[in-house]
This record gives structure tokens, sequence and C-alpha cells, in this order.
């Protein structure tokens, strides 16, 4: 009896590497004939996505990712470190405890909400003020910065609260400053957890889709300022799935592909930076 | 100052869509048909598309997942199979929604020919939200003390006893914080739902019908500039819930600690 029990929990246990599996298998299945059809080269490199005459080139896609993705870590990166900092050297316990889980709800609210606040607010303001469409680059970076900014904060604080007592005792000792402590000793030492919470939360900036989609203004070419409107791979897919057939609908099965390949990259780097003791 | 800032922000978003949105509630909002496109009435049928879907979401992704987290803390030692594992879980909990949506259209919509459904939506809804359920409960298996284990064995206990009469009872609260925190996932989440549920506006009368979830009717209202007030309405809706739904799992998270320390 117990060893069916067991037999069926290591069933259920295995059931996430499935699904994954079968994530793979699917899109690959349906992505990689057009991917051949077009040649690989042409397929990443091409510069013109024009599906009604058959051009697939996601070349756009990967800057306009790539793009938003580095401006969301540009800004989101300091504010999170700093927040955990704060939250895990500096803080008194008690604003901690409430600090903590607002930071978190952010990731909590939806991502179409965080889309319609920047379509509602942000975008007009940095039209008038800065030029360009509004709908931008720089748009699309500031609500991604604040949507990875939990992930960023925990994983960064559980790196800072994993850093033994006496290094922190150690620095003070000799006469350093809580800054200079916090500085020169305790960041370096969490470095490799720090780096994999930016990691993850760069996967959560390049996987976003609803948020981006509604700010980030979608044109199909390769923009040449911050103001520039930008078209990202997740936004590809969502806007065509609804009418795509046939070769279409392969090709956007192809740019998953892409997508899933991105994120399996972050994901393995970002586990192999947790598991990394300083 | 940052962190501040990170507040600042988070209230903000908060303030402006219950500021747009709470004007625009009203009894009538919450129990009528979507009219028009969402021009008019209310968001019943959306509400009810929501729970549905969030229902066959969780049925299959809780026993599941808490499944996985007994055999992961109670059931093995660590080895290259629950390295294995653990990589599957991992990198799962990384892959983007709009990757889950396209497997979900092309296995439940397509292959399985479940069609545009509540029940599509929630399966691929499950899978999503699998790792989120999986990492809290294993957590929660874990901080059981192991003399609870040690006890219940020695009185003569099966492993299975042992688990289900002693362990779980005590992993209890952090196991539901997971479970609800992957409500909270589903609700908020429209990339996947919109290719794999549809967004019928009708109501729904069998797990088979199409049906829209408020996410997706809040952003078809929003994107196609339908109607600002009913928009602003919707997501104001959609952020109470969620409020409730993460404090709800932040204070049971809350109580189970401080009640383990003065025990």
């Amino acid at each position: 009896m117990d060893r069916f029990i067991s037999k069926l929990l290591l069933l259920a246990a295995c059931s996430s590497t499935a699904i994954l599996a079968l994530i793979a298998l699917f899109i690959f299945k349906e992505g990689v004939p057009i991917m051949a059809k077009c040649g690989l080269t042409h397929f990443l490199f091409g510069r013109v996505w024009a599906p009604l005459d058959g051009q697939f080139g996601i070349f756009p896609f990967i800057i306009g990712s790539l793009c938003v993705t580095f401006g969301s870590l540009f800004m989101g990166v300091p504010l999170g470190v700093s927040c955990a900092v704060y939250l895990a050297e500096f803080a008194p316990k008690k604003w901690v405890n409430v600090l903590k889980p607002a930071i978190e709800l952010l990731a909590g609210i939806p991502s179409v909400v965080y889309g319609f606040l920047g379509v509602m607010w942000l975008a007009p303001i940095i039209r008038d003020h800065l030029g360009g469409p509004g709908l931008s680059i720089l748009a699309a970076s500031c609500v991604l910065a604040i949507m990875i900014l939990p992930t960023i904060v925990g994983v960064s604080i559980d790196a800072i609260n994993a850093i033994p007592k006496n290094y922190k005792e150690g620095s003070l000792a000799l006469g350093a400053t809580e800054w200079q402590t916090t500085w020169r000793v305790l960041l370096p030492a969490a470095r490799s957890g720090i780096v994999a919470g930016v990691i993850l939360g760069m996967g959560r900036a390049v996987g976003e889709t609803m948020a981006v989609i509604m700010i980030s203004g979608n044109a199909t070419t390769i923009p040449h300022s911050i103001l520039d409107s930008v078209r990202t791979l997740t936004a590809n897919i969502a806007i065509e799935m609804g009418y795509a057939v046939g070769d279409h609908r392969e090709a956007l099965f192809a740019t998953g592909i892409v997508l899933f390949f991105f994120i399996m990259i972050l994901n393995t780097a970002a586990l192999k930076f947790a598991r990394r003791k300083f | 100052m940052s962190t501040t800032s990170a507040v600042c922000a988070l209230v903000f978003v908060i303030g402006f869509v219950l500021a747009g949105g709470f004007s625009h509630i009203s009894w009538g909002f919450l129990t009528e048909p979507i009219l028009d496109m969402g021009r008019e009435g209310g968001i019943l049928p959306a509400i009810v598309g929501t729970l549905l879907m969030v229902m066959v979401a969780v049925g299959i992704a809780a026993p599941l997942g808490i499944a996985s987290a007994i055999y992961l803390s109670e059931y093995t030692v660590e080895g290259k199979l629950t390295q294995a594992i653990r990589f599957g879980i991992n990198c799962l909990a990384g892959v983007p929604s709009i990757i889950f949506g396209l497997f979900g259209f092309i296995l439940f919509v397509v292959m399985l020919g479940f069609g545009w459904s509540i029940l599509s939506g929630g399966l691929s809804l499950a899978a999503m939200i699998l790792p989120t359920i999986i990492r809290t409960a294993e957590e929660a298996l874990r901080s059981v003390p192991s003399s609870y284990r040690d006890v219940a064995a020695s009185l003569g206990g099966t492993r299975w006893q042992v688990v289900t009469r002693s362990v779980l009872p005590y992993a209890l609260p952090g196991i539901l914080t997971g479970v609800i925190l992957g409500i909270g996932r589903s609700i908020e989440e429209t990339a996947v739902v919109i290719f794999t549920a549809g967004s019928a506006v009708q109501m729904p009368t069998s797990l088979f019908d199409s049906a829209r979830t408020m996410s997706v009717h809040f952003y078809i209202l929003a994107r196609e500039g339908i109607s600002n007030d009913n928009a602003y309405a919707t997501a104001a809706v959609l952020i109470c819930t969620i409020l409730v739904i993460n404090i709800t799992a932040y204070s049971l998270m809350h109580r189970l600690m401080r009640g383990r320390k003065t025990a």
C-alpha cells in the first residue's frame, strides 16, 4: 500500500517536468517547419514582417524585446536592490512587516491594469514633454521596471539575509560605517543571489505580454530612439494569434520557440547563480 | 527612499484605479449581463467565468501540486531524480504566460477538441500555477519539525499515516497560502485565458462554453476603447479581489509564523 502511494506521488511530482516537456514538444512541432521553410537566419535576422506576403523576419521584435527589457532593468535594478538593502539592513522591523508585503503586492496587480495605467497616464506625459508617439520603449520600460521590482527585491532580500552575521559584525568592528559595510561587504557577498534575482526579473520582463502590448505601440520596425514605438516577441504572438492561419500561425509559434529559448537560457543562468554561495 | 518610491508606485496604481472606478460600481454592475459588448450592463458573466475557470484550475493544480510537494519533502531523498524534478518546476515557473497560452491553444483547444472553453482555459491555468503551489507547499512541509514525524512513526504509523495525520495538518495553513496565491495568479492572468477560453460575452452554461474572465473583459474594454467608465469599474473590482486574496494569504502566513513562535 505504501509503495503504491509512493509511486503515485512520484507520478504527480513528475507532472511539472512532463508539462514542460509537452510545452516544448508542441511549440517546436508547430514552429519548426516554418523556420526550416524560411531558413533560420532569414527568420531570425530578417527585417521584414509581412505575413500576407509570406515574409517572416522577427529581427525587429528581438530588438524590441531587448530594448524594453534592458530599459526596465536600467530603472528597476538600482531601485530594487536599494529597496532590498533598506529592507534587509536598515528598516525597523515594524516597517518591514508592512513594506515587504506591499512590494509583493505589486506582483499581484494584473498586468493589464499596469498597461492601462501606462496608456492613460504615462504615455500622454511622455508625448507632451519628450515628444514621439508616447507609446514607446521608454513608457514600456518604466512600467516593466515596476512589474519586475517584486522579483528583484524578494530574491535580493533572501540573498542579503543569507550572509553570515559575522561578515557584518567584522566589518563594523573594524570601524567601517554602516554605509561602507553595506557597499563593500554585504553587496559583494550577496552578489550571486542579487544577480540571480536580476536575471529572474529579466525573464519576467522578456515574457511580459499584456502590459507591453498596450504601451509599446507595436510598430513592426526597428526603433531608432527610446521614444520610438516597438513590438516585442510576446506582443507579436499575442496580437496576431487571434486571426493567424497556416504559415502565419506557424511563424507565431516559431516566435514562441525563440522566446522559449531566451527564457530557458535566463532560467538556467539564474539557477546557477542562485546555487552558488558567495 | 527607493523603498518609499516603490510603495508610492503601489499606492498610486491602486489609488488611480479605485478613484476612477468606484463611482461606476453599483449593485447592478455586478449582477447584470454584459450588454452591447460592454458599453452597457454589468459584468456578471465575467465574474462567473472567472470563478469557474479558477475552480477548474485550482481543482486540478492543487491536488497535483500538493502531491508533488509531499513526494519531494516526505517520500524521497535528494538525488539525481529530485534534481531533475526541481529543475522542471523551476523552469516551468519561469515560462511566460503567453507560452502557456500557445500550449493550451494547440493542445486543449485544437488537438483535444475542447474548443475555446472554460475547460481549456482552466487546464492551461492549472499548468501555469502548478509551480507556485508546489513551492509554497514544499516550504510549508519542510517547516514541520521532524519530531512530528518521529513521534507518529514511533507509534507504528505507516509513512502515509504519518504524512496525512501528523504532517499535513501542521502544514495546512502554509499549503493553503500557496493555493490562494495560485488563485490570485489565475485571476490576474489575461494572455493565457484569451487564447484558450476565448472571450464570449454570454453567460456560460457549461464547462465547454467559451467565457471571458474579468481581466480579459477589462483588457478588451480598455484596448478597444469601448467604454472607459466600465473599464475603470472592472479594474476596480479586479483590484479589490486581488487585494482581498493577497491580504488573506499574507495574514494566514503571518498568523502561522506567530503561532509557531509562541508554541
